[in-house]
């Protein structure tokens, strides 16, 4: 199915807002939204919330036979699934761009970088080793899978333990979880990948871009590094032309936020660690959060009011002076004939004179703020007059020698010639 | 590999160069008469074939047209006695997808697209011997192919891949380097403004060399931009002679 395309005024405003280094929710330019990583009752199963987007990650192994070329070391095998759960765009089976770069960078993220020691995952060399395969499912895509996969797929690999293995001579036995404990892999470092969006030629950077920020950007950089500072991959996609300062800077923002997030899945992982010491229930059913009706009013949220009196003292004093627009006097025809037409006296519907205020209270609503500030302001009557059995609108009948409405020129005109030919028929 | 020394305490490597010295570049332009552009280069042992048909119709699928500029459609495959063994899947696996996605953006950035709107430019390379810097080869034969179909592009493509080791960086990676566990960067520059189309690095590096790194992968990209230059004039030259006579 395809993705519906992005309007080109919700493209405007967002890259409008991030030249005045607003996002969309209130981040400012090098913050992350909230990471929350929880385990699964079985050992190497993660999930992991980056704001909206949710991925899920599990690791599970087998014995197989070593590659020809490498025969005393283990294999290591990631997949990540976009599965159409995690957007409309995509597709069930289809190998789409998005795929394969993510599949790429992961692997080059995680496997090029040697974070997992693969000669510990030798049984007998050149016949029987481990082969340890991390498949990340995207749940639900709101930006930056990039990030929330590696957090996963590592987060993942910390948790798994594998079946204990005894080799005596030739035999070579497996032991379930039951009869022995299983062994957790050997992690040398956690590679974490940061992505930056660019936009406007690389003028402005994004960390953690959000669904629509991706949408609207020219290109991603993604840097993967661990705690150590070592940059374990760096790669980056989108026709954009980067400077070597920009890369540099990049580099360090990352190494601050990699420490952060290295910190964050070891936290996450002693916890899950004394929950299943202590014998408490663990597991994603227990990570959701209960979401209960305590009250029946939302908190108060506070609202920006700092400028608040200076707009709306500029606005009205620049309404102060409404340039005055003469509207083409209003013809009155020969009865029986009719007129339409913008400017021009609108001989339509003029019995129903409840349909007239509906009408007009509907055009007049946007502009009815302004019309009774600067009504107020010059301190004449407001007719304000509930005809319509509406509790909700507010109608307002304008007649042309109280006030003088610069906008909606065309419509007004027909008002007031309603108006008055009405006030004319009523006398 | 462990016990090859990639480095010798008199500073020579593997092949006897010195850690900044590139390969030797071989070229030609206009190899084929069918495609609207074509090249060939060699860099070392590692030979690229590279052909450009375009900028014409949108082939396929309309609806992909872009309405202000063209498309640009890559396709990297590598032939299958190119390796030490016979490559299986020559096209159509993870790698070569990656491969042929990053040349379509680095040709996006440099190609003025914006000259050729509803069309489509397709760039085809095949390697045809893999000794090291596969992608690097392959994005400096596609800029000759391109400049052979007269596409303007707004500088040369120059791109290089560098690794490190011993706290010194080697420029442009052989098989035997690249397959060492060395980490290794590989550039896609537009050299008169300075300008990185593609950056792509793996294996792990300290974050306080990235910058030397990065420095010694654009000189030596410059480096090859000045013997592409050197190609696209003698190509010129000789054509021109030709014509003449």
């Amino acid at each position: 199915m395809k993705d519906t395309p992005l309007s080109n005024c919700e493209r405007d405003f967002l890259i409008k807002a991030i030249e005045e280094k607003k996002r969309l929710d209130g981040r400012q330019t090098y913050d992350y939204r909230k990471i929350k990583i929880t385990f699964g009752t079985d050992y190497g199963c993660c999930f992991v919330d980056l704001g909206q987007t949710r991925v899920v990650a599990q690791v599970s192994c087998e014995l197989v036979a070593p590659k020809e070329s490498r025969p005393s070391e283990g294999i290591m095998f990631f997949n990540i699934e976009l599965s159409p759960m995690a957007s409309p765009a995509f597709e069930q089976g289809r190998q789409s761009e998005l795929s394969v770069k993510l599949n790429r960078q992961l692997e080059r993220c995680l496997r090029n970088s040697k974070c997992i020691d693969t000669e510990s995952l030798c049984v007998v060399s050149g016949e029987k080793v481990w082969q340890v395969r991390v498949d990340v499912h995207t749940l639900n895509n709101d930006g930056n899978l990039m990030d929330a996969a590696s957090i996963a797929a590592i987060a993942a690999l910390s948790h798994f333990r594998r079946p204990d293995v005894g080799i005596q001579g030739e035999e070579v036995t497996v032991f379930s979880p039951e009869e022995r404990d299983p062994i957790p892999l050997s992690i040398y470092h956690m590679p974490i990948s940061i992505s930056f969006a660019f936009f406007q030629q690389g003028t402005f950077l994004l960390v953690d871009p959000c669904e629509r920020e991706e949408r609207v950007m020219d290109g991603l950089l993604m840097i993967a590094m661990n705690k150590h500072r070592e940059i374990c991959s760096i790669q980056s996609s989108g026709g954009i032309m980067l400077l070597k300062e920009q890369v540099m800077r990049c580099s360090k923002i990352a190494s601050v936020k990699v420490s952060e997030i290295t910190e964050l899945i070891n936290k996450a992982l002693f916890n899950d660690r004394t929950a299943r010491k202590a014998g408490r229930k663990c597991g994603f059913a227990e990570s959701l959060p209960q979401e209960r009706i305590t009250a029946l009013k939302t908190d108060q949220s506070e609202v920006e009011m700092t400028d608040v009196s200076e707009r709306a003292s500029d606005i009205i004093q620049k309404a102060e002076a409404p340039p005055p627009i003469r509207a083409a006097s209003p013809v009155l025809p020969a009865p029986g004939v009719g007129q339409v037409g913008h400017g021009l006296q609108n001989t339509w519907g003029l019995e129903e004179d409840e349909e007239q205020e509906e009408e007009s209270s509907g055009e007049e609503e946007e502009i009815k703020m302004e019309e009774e500030q600067r009504e107020k302001d010059k301190t004449t009557e407001a007719a304000v007059v509930e005809i319509s059995d509406s509790e909700e609108e507010e109608v307002v009948i304008l007649y042309p020698e109280t006030t003088k409405k610069p906008k909606n020129a065309g419509s007004s005109s027909d008002q007031k010639g309603a108006a008055a030919s009405k006030k004319r028929q009523k006398k | 590999m462990a016990g090859l020394e990639l480095l010798s305490d008199q500073g020579y490597r593997l092949d006897g160069r010195k850690a900044a010295e590139l390969r030797k570049v071989q070229a030609r332009m206009g190899v084929f008469a069918q495609a609207d552009g074509s090249a060939y280069l060699e860099q070392g042992n590692t030979k690229a074939l590279a052909v450009v048909y375009g900028p014409h119709e949108m082939r396929g699928s309309r609806s992909r047209a872009l309405h202000d500029r063209a498309v640009i459609n890559c396709q990297y495959s590598m032939a299958t006695f190119s390796t030490a063994e016979r490559k299986r899947r020559p096209h159509g696996d993870r790698k070569s997808t990656e491969m042929s996605l990053h040349l379509k953006q680095t040709f996006e950035a440099a190609v003025m697209t914006q000259l050729f709107p509803r069309s489509q430019i397709d760039i085809y390379v095949k390697i045809l011997q893999s000794d090291g810097g596969n992608y690097s080869v392959c994005v400096n034969a596609a800029t000759l192919a391109v400049i052979n179909a007269g596409i303007p592009m707004r500088d040369y493509v120059c791109a290089c891949t560098v690794g490190f080791v011993d706290e010194t960086p080697l420029a442009d990676l052989c098989y035997a380097e690249e397959s060492g566990g060395v980490s290794s960067l590989a550039l896609a520059l537009l050299p008169r403004g300075g300008q990185i189309a593609l950056l792509q690095m793996d294996a792990r590096l300290h974050q306080d060399h990235l910058e030397s790194l990065i420095e010694a992968a654009m000189t030596a990209c410059k480096g090859v931009s000045k013997v592409l230059d050197e190609v696209v004039r003698q190509h010129l030259q000789e054509a021109s002679v030709l014509t003449r006579e």
